[in-house]
């Protein structure tokens, strides 16, 4: 397989490699702009794409700004992630009819079967974001109900960031902003002058093969060069840090800080970080009937873990304080995912940041909790 | 602690309409389903609980090692964890439900013939291979007898070196489990002490919290080992208990209980520290959770 | 206001103790302040303290799993908070919470018990003491186990 930044492709050609695609019994989806906001659409052709946008981020903030030129990815992640096709927001996973006796007959299982997809235009965390999620529900000696989480069944057209937002943490994490695996191909976006071009890695012998079907050029030292340009703008933009290194044992330690009080003060406990995130994994499962009691079906849809419910055994919630719920959130993602599944939770994508509503910013606590430990030692 | 795999699945939906469509392989129902299992006894044994057998509708019965649970559901009324308090050698499988919300009334108020939904089984066992020589103390609190119920017929089916006690509570003589087998269990080895916490004057038994009898049974504090279930409040009393006793904590092995739905580590709801309750519980050895259960509301 | 040691001679746990013994109580003794919702010990640590309230009040409490801890019973200005110190294992069976802003004498338990085996006058006159109030926990405990206005028969 070549090279990173092998070969070029020119903007007018991109629609081409779209209907290579489609001509493979593949269907598009990639970044669209709808209310506001930049969510994966289903695409028919490259003009579909949120054409001269940039995203602006901070906590609690996200707005769209109008460029000037025709750039196609010069923004960074929106609420949306791959975890939409992954682990969807509400899956049937069997419907049946219901007896008197209570048996289940023409008990119906939902297909395992998906649209083949191609997602264009994911970034490089979505992409770390993709594999553990992977791992999460394949991993274990389940396989996960729905059975969607295999990437590898969908074609991935990465989007190499060439821009960083305020919110991104991504180098902090080692999950950005640049991908070296897990797509088909990879495409830097280069605007240079009246020239529109994309710089191309071939992650996959699938990618050499659609590559191919394209008129493409082996690209020169020039373009490598402003590819490889685009690629430190993101890595110096990067808008926050997480001293990632020994922040499990940090948290295993410090269960009890004051700063869980603290920010449980500023916390609504809505679970938008949960929503946003693209590794958060939990779901609910419920049965539900028809009226007349005749149907049963049975339903997984996304939940989350600062609802007061989530734990509830016998007697009540085990979290029943927004403290004790923003902990386990973020124990979970930071230390605790260490040991279930043998990586950090946390790409740094920054969308747990820029959608929390009153701008709760994860890299902030790990660096108030570290300050908190190291201002305790220095009174004892 | 390993789970044992999944017991194979014989059967899947009723047959008939959901069967497969023609030229399509049988595939193994997901891991959702539940299979069908009819109840063919029960048995009320306190004014909440109940205790049913089951067979399944078609195929093999379930196997299951002690310790494990099923997610049961009756209808359409939701799925809840429950242990399996049936003998792992033999039989029917058992169920002993509290009814406490919807779904455990639905399955609480089926009767003889009547049909439950059963996935599993699930979780961890209790760590009999180990049991096989030293003493055992079973300590068993309310309801907690029923995920017990297995680990001491097993314990009771093979000949062994080293005693095994019961020591039973409850909150009153009318809360009790088991009562015929808690007279006829002494009769094949067992020792037996029942107390409870409240009782009128014609209860003959003790009157006490279950830590208290304790120190009524001899055993060797630096080789006994120990299986609790119950609330975890007197699951904690009695560590600290067998603890003053010598006992340490790697040698005392608990049934936990948090929110478990989806039974497969796959919803994330049963998550206890760094662990999941229906994958690495929900029997643990209690020096592996120690330190998180001394957090609140972890 | 007064001193450690008023506070200490006064106090009816230490009733009748002699002068030095009062004196050396209050050695081992000093103010201490909780904020509402503050801990004053947890189940499971070292036993290592003991509290005379003189403001405020403490919930003797016990972790249960859902819903929040479980409350046992309350103590206020003049109660005595914790005798494990002086009992073997010396481990805290309960957990002690301030419901609200309270001031107490916290005292050395490790020390007093150290000073009660090398002078066994000492060790008696506090086991006495704290074993009558002992009693009286218990006595009570028992009431309240009884659940008298919830007992079907006791209505």
């Amino acid at each position: 397989m070549s090279p990173p930044g092998a070969f070029v492709l020119e903007r007018e050609r991109l629609d081409d490699l779209f209907a290579a695609l489609t001509r493979r019994g593949y269907t598009l989806i990639g970044p669209t702009v709808r209310e506001e906001a930049i969510v994966y659409g289903e695409l028919s052709r490259s003009a579909d794409l949120p054409q001269g946008y940039s995203d602006e981020q901070e906590g609690g903030h996200y707005r769209l700004r109008r460029r000037e030129d025709g750039a196609l990815f010069a923004y960074n992640v929106g609420p949306h992630s791959l975890k939409r096709f992954q682990l969807p927001p509400q899956t049937r996973l069997w419907r049946a009819r219901l007896g008197q006796d209570g048996s289940l007959t023409e008990l119906q299982e939902t297909p395992r079967e998906h649209a083949r997809y191609a997602v264009i235009g994911v970034r490089s965390c979505e992409l770390r974001a993709g594999a553990i999620l992977e791992r999460v529900l394949l991993g274990g000696a389940h396989p996960d109900p729905a059975d969607r989480a295999r990437l590898k069944d969908a074609f991935i057209i990465a989007a190499q960031c060439t821009q960083a937002a305020a919110t991104c943490f991504c180098a902090s994490m080692g999950s950005g902003p640049t991908a070296h695996e897990g797509f088909d191909l990879a495409l830097t976006e280069v605007l240079d002058g009246e020239r529109h071009y994309f710089v191309l890695d071939v992650g996959s012998e699938r990618g050499a093969e659609l590559l191919a079907d394209v008129e493409h050029a082996a690209a020169g030292a020039g373009e490598q060069a402003a590819a490889s340009a685009g690629h430190a703008r993101a890595a110096a933009q990067m808008g926050r840090e997480l001293d990632a290194g020994d922040v499990r044992e940090l948290l295993y330690r410090n269960y009890e800080s004051p700063r869980w009080q603290q920010v449980a003060e500023r916390c609504l406990s809505c679970g938008n970080c949960t929503m946003v995130c693209p590794t958060c994994f939990c779901t609910s499962v419920e049965d539900v009937t028809d009226l007349a009691g005749e149907h049963v079906e049975r339903h997984q849809r996304w939940d989350s873990c600062f609802t007061v419910d989530y734990s509830h055994i016998h007697g009540g919630a085990v979290r029943g304080s927004a403290r004790s719920r923003y902990r386990q959130w973020m124990t979970h993602k930071l230390a605790t995912w260490f040991d279930q599944f043998d990586s950090s939770g946390c790409v740094g994508c920054g969308r747990c940041i820029t959608w929390c509503p009153v701008g709760i910013d994860i890299t902030e606590e790990v660096r108030a909790i570290r300050g908190e430990e190291q201002a305790s030692v220095a009174h004892a | 602690m390993r789970a044992l795999t999944d017991s194979p699945r014989g059967t899947r939906g009723e047959g008939g309409a959901s069967g497969p469509e023609p030229g399509e392989e049988a595939a193994c129902a997901g891991p959702m389903v539940p299979a069908p299992f009819t109840v063919t006894a029960k048995r009320r044994e306190t004014s909440d609980t109940v205790t049913l057998e089951l067979e399944p509708r078609s195929g093999e019965p379930l196997r299951f090692a002690p310790g494990q649970f099923t997610m049961l559901c009756a209808g359409g009324a939701g799925e809840v964890p429950i242990s399996i308090s049936g003998d792992s050698a033999r039989g029917p499988l058992v169920h002993t439900v509290r009814a406490v919300g919807l779904a455990t009334q639905a399955i609480c108020e089926t009767e003889v013939g009547g049909v439950l939904g059963v996935r599993g089984p699930f979780g961890s066992p209790w760590p009999l291979a180990e049991l096989d020589r030293g003493e055992v103390l079973v300590v068993a609190g309310g309801i907690g007898l029923a995920p017990l119920r297995p680990a001491i017929l097993a314990l009771l089916a093979r000949p062994r070196s080293g005693s095994v006690t019961l020591l039973y509570g409850g909150r009153t003589p009318e809360d009790l489990l088991y009562t015929g087998e808690l007279r006829e269990w002494p009769e094949r080895g067992l020792h037996v002490a029942v107390t409870v916490d409240s009782a009128g004057p014609e209860w003959l038994g003790h009157v006490g919290v279950v830590p208290r009898l304790l120190s009524r049974v001899d055993f060797d504090p630096s080789t006994v080992r120990a299986l609790l279930c119950g609330p975890e409040v007197m699951m904690r009393f009695t560590v600290a208990a067998l603890a003053q006793s010598g006992v340490g904590g790697e040698r005392v092995y608990a049934s936990m209980e948090r929110n478990m739905q989806c039974g497969i580590g796959h919803c994330g709801h049963c998550q206890l520290g760094p662990t999941l309750v229906c994958r690495e519980g929900p029997v643990y050895s209690w020096s592996a959770l120690a330190r998180w259960l001394a957090i609140r509301e972890l | 206001m007064q001193t450690l040691d008023e506070l200490i001679a006064a106090a009816p746990l230490f009733e009748g103790l002699d002068d030095r013994y009062l004196r050396l109580i209050a050695g081992c003794g000093a103010n201490e302040h909780f904020a509402a919702g503050e801990m004053l010990f947890r189940e499971g640590e070292a036993a290592e303290r003991f509290y005379l309230l003189r403001a405020g009040a403490v919930a003797i409490e016990l972790d249960a799993p859902a819903g929040g801890p479980l409350l046992i019973e309350t103590l206020h200005a003049g109660d005595v908070v914790g005798w494990s110190w002086l009992f073997a294992p010396y481990r805290w069976s309960f957990d002690a919470r301030a419901r609200e802003t309270t001031r107490a004498v916290g005292f050395d338990g490790a020390c007093l018990r150290g000073k009660c085996e090398a002078d066994h006058e000492l060790g008696f006159e506090l086991m006495r003491r704290f074993a009558a109030s002992l009693t009286e926990d218990l006595q009570a405990t028992r009431l309240q186990l009884l659940d008298v206005y919830g007992h079907a028969r006791l209505d």
